[in-house]
């Protein structure tokens, strides 16, 4: 198979127009699942009651604020390296997601603070480093609406998502590095300190999080593709074919 | 099964504001996503079809872009 073919917008957009489909089917049914865990399967925490259930979704939106940044530096690297066109426009796609995630895993750790440790907020390392996340999301997304000449903000966005990307191992990791309120990872590759249920009720609902990630950029980067190569001709066509309905 | 009755449920044990106050703002913001996305597929499509027609126009009456 030649990857490079994919490269090439007029193949990359139909692509994800026949994949996103498929990855919003699969969000929906994971989520389903992973909900239904994490009600009526996972049981009551011995220690918090009810309220720990919020980390089905705080800890896969989470996680995911974090993959999505590192996807964005990914395909900005990508494009920076082979000039490709398609990578800036995934990172540029997967930055309002991204965002999403983060803004939703610092609210629902709010509402989780306030019961548990008596507070809705505190500077803590972990916190901290994830509110900078979110003003990289903000920073990128206004940075590469902001420039006029597209090619240029192509490559601000890029280097914002590299630079930024460094952030993403100081939050993995402040945990570990800062013993501050945040507490340490449930899950890691040599002990996990949850039961069963509640493990695999957060894995299916982060899976959940990853197919619906993926359907929505497919979806935006679709939009993003005809807006940047409306002067092509298989663009034209399809605007045209397509104009006329919307 | 951990709820005896609906209330138990919506309840969560005296934590509801907590739990349902996180879920809701997730579903809410995934709606807003999801509803967004396709206004602007429909905007770009609309804007970029609009704007086809005025060149097209420009171009002496050449409309081979309309059926």
């Amino acid at each position: 198979m030649n990857l490079f073919k994919f490269s090439s917008p007029q193949t990359f957009y139909s692509l994800a127009g026949k994949l996103a489909p498929a990855f919003g089917v699969i969000a929906a049914v994971l989520a389903a699942i992973g909900l239904y865990i994490s009600f009526f399967v996972a049981p009551t925490d011995a220690v918090q009651g009810e309220v720990y259930r919020i980390i089905f979704i705080h800890v896969p939106a989470a996680w995911m604020s974090m993959v999505i940044y590192l996807a964005m530096a990914f395909w900005s690297a990508i494009g920076l390296g082979l000039g490709t066109r398609v990578s800036f426009y995934m990172s540029k796609a997967l930055a309002p997601t991204g965002a999403l995630f983060c803004f939703l895993a610092l609210w629902t750790g709010a509402l989780w603070g306030r019961p548990t440790w008596g507070t809705y907020w505190a500077w803590d390392a972990r916190m901290t480093s994830q509110l900078l996340l979110l003003f990289l999301y903000f920073g990128h997304i206004a940075l590469t609406n902001a420039i006029e000449d597209a090619r240029r903000a192509d490559k601000a966005g890029a280097i914002i998502a590299l630079v930024g990307a460094v952030n993403i191992p100081v939050i993995y990791f402040s945990v570990k590095w800062w013993n501050t309120l945040h507490q340490g990872s449930s899950i890691n590759l040599t002990k996990i300190s949850v039961v069963n249920t509640m493990l695999i009720g957060m894995l299916i609902m982060a899976l959940a999080a990853w197919a619906y990630s993926i359907a929505v950029a497919l979806v935006r980067v679709r939009s993003i593709i005809l807006e940047r190569e409306r002067r092509t001709e298989w663009a034209g066509v399809e605007i045209a074919a397509q104009g006329g309905r919307a | 099964m951990n709820w005896d009755s609906l209330s138990a449920f919506i309840d969560m044990g005296g934590r509801g504001a907590f739990v349902w106050g996180s879920y809701g703002v997730t579903l809410a913001l995934i709606v807003a996503e999801l509803w967004t996305l396709s206004q602007r597929r429909r905007d770009t499509l609309r804007r970029l079809s609009r704007l086809q027609q005025l060149n097209g126009d420009e171009l002496n009456g050449n409309d081979s872009q309309s059926s």
